[in-house]
C-alpha cells in the first residue's frame, strides 16, 4: 500500500511537471513518466496485461512518436522561453493549491467504495471481455484510430503542401 | 437491421479508402447514398435484431449487442437528412479534392458514432461512440483553412476532453458500485443511491452538459460552428452536438437519471439558463454564423427543459423538438453558407436586400426561422407548444412562462437577421448577386419543406408519436 502510494504521488507530480514546463521534450518524458508511474500502479493491483499495455504504448510508443516530431521543430530563443515561462508560472500556480485542497477535502470522505470489481461476465479473461463481450467498444476504438490518421491528414495538409 | 445500420457506413469507408486516387473527388456520392440509404431505411424498415450465426465462429466480429427503439430512430433520421444536407453543401463549397475526400470519411465516421449513440445500451458503450462522433467532428472544423478554424478546433478538443474524463470517472464509478455499466444496472444503483452513485451520475450529466453546450458549457459551440467550413456548420450545428451531447440525455433522463426530485430540477434550471442565456447572446450578434450558433445553444436549452416537464408527455416533446430543430438549424446553416459563398462575408451589418437578388435563400431562410420562432403552422410551433403543455401539466409554471417568453426574444433575434440580411432596399455593392447553386438551393428547398409539411401534417401525426413512437 505504501508502494502504491508513493507511486501516486510521483505519478501527480510527472503529471504536473507534464503541464506546467514550456519545453516540448521536456513535457513528452514527464508524460512518458506518468504513464510508467500508472503502469507500476497497474501492476502492483493485479492488472498485468494492462500494465504492459500501458507501458509499451503509452510510455514506450507513444514517447517515440512525440519526440520524433519535437525533433522536426525549432526551438525559440532563449529570451522567448525565459518570458514565457514566467508568465505560465503565474498562470498555473493555483494548480497545486487546488490539487492539494481536493486532497485534503476527499480524505474527509469515509463513504464505503466496493473496491473489489465485479467479475466482467465469462470467465473473466481480458481476451474474452474484449472480444466476445466488448467487441463494440474495439469497433469504436478502430474508428478513433481512422478518425486520427484523417486528423493527421487535416492538420499537416500545410507541410505536406510545402514539402510537395 | 441494427447492426447493418453500424456497418454499412464502416463498408463505405473501406470502399472509399481502396478507390483509385482518380475516383476519390467522387468520394460524396458514395457517403451520399449512405446517408440517404440510413433515411429511407429509419422511415421504412423495422430494426429487428439480425441473425448472423450463418457466419459461424465469426460471428462475435460482427453481432454487436444493439437495441433500436423509436428514439433510436429519431437519431438514424435526423442524421441522415442533415448528413445529405451537409454533403450537398460540401460538394458545392469544399474546393479542394483533397479537403472533400476527408470530409466524405469524416461525415461516415462521425455517422457511424452518431448510429452507435442510437442503439447502445451501456454507458461504456455510449462513451465510446460520443468520443468518435466528437473526434471526427474536431477534426471536421479544422477542415478550413486559417487560425480561426484552428482556434475553434482546439477551443472543442479541450471542452471535449474535460467532458470525456468526466464521463469516464463516471463510468468507473458506476462498475464499482453498480456492479455494471449498462442502462439497466445503472438505472437500477439508481432507485437505491448511495453518495457514490450520486457522484457518479453527477459526473456523467455534467460530462454530457458539456457536450451539448449548456450554459455555462457553451464557450466552445460558437467558435466551432463560425470557423468551421460551411458543410461542417451544417453538419454539426444540425445534429453532431445534438447527437453528442442531447440525445444522450434524452435516452438516459427518462429511464436512467431518473427525473424524479433534484434531476428533474437540474435539468430544468440548466435547460431554461441554457434557452435564455443562448437567446440573448444571440441578440447581441453581428456574424450571422455565430447568432445562428448561439440559436442553437437556445433551442438546446428547450430540448432539455421539455425533459423536466410531465413525464408522459417530456420525452415526445423533447423528440419533436430534436426533429425539428434539427431540420431547421441545418437549413439555416445551409442558407448562412449560400450567403456566404455569394457574398464573402458572414457580417450582417454590411448585408441588406439580398432576398430580391436570392429569393430562394431568403424565402427558405424565412420558413426556417418562424418555424424556430414557434409561429404556427410551422413545425417548431408544435413542438414548443408541446414543451409548454409538459411543463405546465408538471406544474413547472415559472419555466413554462420562460419558455415562452424566450420564444418572443427567438423571433426579435430572427426578425433581426432577416431584416439585416435578406429585407429592405438592397445596397448597391449587392447589386450584381446572383442566387446560389444548386448545390446550396435543393437542400434549402427540401429542408423547408419538410418543416411545413410537419408542421401541416403534425396533429395527424402526433397520435402515432404518442402512441408508440419516440
Amino acid at each position: 500500500m505504501i508502494v502504491i502510494t508513493v507511486v501516486l504521488v510521483l505519478m501527480v507530480l510527472a503529471a504536473l511537471w507534464a503541464s506546467l514546463t514550456t519545453l516540448l521534450l521536456r513535457a513528452a518524458i514527464a508524460l512518458a513518466l506518468t504513464s510508467a508511474m500508472l503502469a507500476v500502479v497497474m501492476y502492483s493491483l493485479g492488472a498485468t496485461l494492462a500494465a504492459v499495455l500501458e507501458l509499451s504504448v503509452c510510455a514506450g510508443l507513444i514517447s517515440v512518436v512525440f519526440v520524433s516530431v519535437i525533433s522536426l521543430t525549432q526551438r525559440k530563443p532563449f529570451k522567448d522561453y525565459v518570458t514565457r515561462r514566467m508568465s505560465r508560472m503565474r498562470r498555473f500556480w493555483p494548480l497545486p493549491l487546488v490539487l492539494i485542497a481536493i486532497g485534503v477535502a476527499l480524505s474527509f470522505v469515509h463513504a464505503p467504495v466496493q473496491v473489489a470489481l465485479p467479475l466482467p461476465g465469462g470467465d473473466g479473461d481480458v481476451r474474452t471481455v474484449l472480444w466476445n463481450l466488448r467487441q463494440l467498444d474495439l469497433f469504436g476504438q478502430i474508428l478513433i484510430l481512422l478518425a486520427g490518421v484523417f486528423g493527421v491528414l487535416v492538420f499537416f495538409k500545410k507541410e505536406a503542401k510545402d514539402g510537395d | 437491421m441494427s447492426d447493418v445500420i453500424l456497418l454499412l457506413p464502416f463498408a463505405a469507408l473501406i470502399v472509399l479508402n481502396i478507390l483509385p486516387r482518380g475516383a476519390r473527388a467522387h468520394a460524396w456520392i458514395v457517403a451520399a447514398a449512405v446517408f440517404g440509404l440510413q433515411t429511407a431505411a429509419a422511415i421504412l424498415l423495422p430494426f429487428n435484431v439480425v441473425d448472423w450465426s450463418f457466419l459461424g465462429p465469426f460471428e462475435k466480429v460482427v453481432g454487436f449487442t444493439l437495441r433500436a427503439d423509436g428514439l433510436s430512430v429519431l437519431l438514424l433520421l435526423t442524421a441522415g437528412i442533415a448528413g445529405l444536407a451537409s454533403i450537398m453543401v460540401g460538394r458545392a463549397s469544399l474546393g479542394q479534392p483533397r479537403a472533400r475526400f476527408a470530409f466524405a470519411n469524416l461525415v461516415l465516421i462521425a455517422l457511424i458514432g452518431m448510429n452507435g449513440i442510437a442503439m447502445v445500451r451501456d454507458l461504456f458503450s455510449l462513451y465510446v461512440f460520443i468520443e468518435v462522433t466528437s473526434v471526427a467532428a474536431v477534426i471536421l472544423v479544422a477542415l478550413r483553412d486559417g487560425e480561426a478554424a484552428f482556434e475553434g478546433a482546439w477551443k472543442y478538443l479541450l471542452l471535449s476532453a474535460v467532458a470525456s474524463v468526466l464521463m469516464l470517472a463516471s463510468v468507473a464509478l458506476f462498475l464499482l458500485t453498480a456492479g455494471g455499466v449498462s442502462f439497466d444496472e445503472a438505472a437500477a444503483a439508481l432507485a437505491a443511491p448511495t453518495p457514490e452513485v450520486w457522484i457518479a451520475a453527477a459526473l456523467f450529466l455534467c460530462g454530457l452538459f458539456v457536450k451539448s453546450a449548456m450554459v455555462p458549457f457553451h464557450g466552445w459551440l460558437a467558435d466551432a460552428y463560425s470557423e468551421a467550413p460551411p458543410a461542417v456548420s451544417v453538419f454539426l450545428a444540425g445534429i453532431v452536438t445534438k447527437a453528442s451531447g442531447i440525445f444522450a440525455l434524452m435516452r438516459l433522463a427518462p429511464g436512467v437519471l431518473s427525473p424524479a426530485g433534484p434531476g428533474r430540477m437540474i435539468l430544468l434550471v440548466v435547460g431554461a439558463a441554457t434557452a435564455v442565456g443562448g437567446a440573448l447572446l444571440s441578440l447581441t450578434q453581428t456574424d450571422m454564423k455565430r447568432m445562428l450558433a448561439y440559436s442553437s445553444v437556445s433551442q438546446m436549452g428547450y430540448i432539455i427543459m421539455a425533459l423536466g416537464g410531465q413525464p408522459a408527455l417530456a420525452l415526445a416533446a423533447a423528440a419533436v423538438h430534436f426533429f425539428n430543430h434539427t431540420v431547421s438549424k441545418a437549413q439555416l446553416f445551409t442558407n448562412a453558407a449560400a450567403v456566404e459563398s455569394r457574398l464573402g462575408t458572414r457580417d450582417m451589418d454590411r448585408m441588406g436586400g439580398i432576398a430580391s437578388r436570392m429569393p430562394v435563400t431568403g424565402g427558405t431562410s424565412a420558413v426556417a426561422t418562424l418555424s424556430v420562432a414557434g409561429l404556427p403552422p410551422l413545425a417548431g410551433f408544435w413542438s414548443k407548444l408541446l414543451i409548454v403543455i409538459a411543463l405546465w401539466n408538471a406544474g413547472q409554471v415559472v419555466f413554462a412562462v420562460i419558455a415562452v417568453l424566450t420564444s418572443l426574444v427567438t423571433l426579435a433575434y430572427f426578425l433581426s437577421l432577416q431584416r439585416k440580411v435578406f429585407f429592405g432596399t438592397i445596397l448597391p455593392e449587392w447589386s450584381e448577386v446572383r442566387e446560389a447553386g444548386p448545390g446550396y438551393v435543393v437542400p434549402a428547398l427540401a429542408l423547408a419543406a419538410i418543416t411545413v409539411a410537419v408542421g401541416l401534417g403534425f396533429p395527424f401525426l402526433l397520435p402515432i408519436l404518442l402512441g408508440g413512437g419516440a
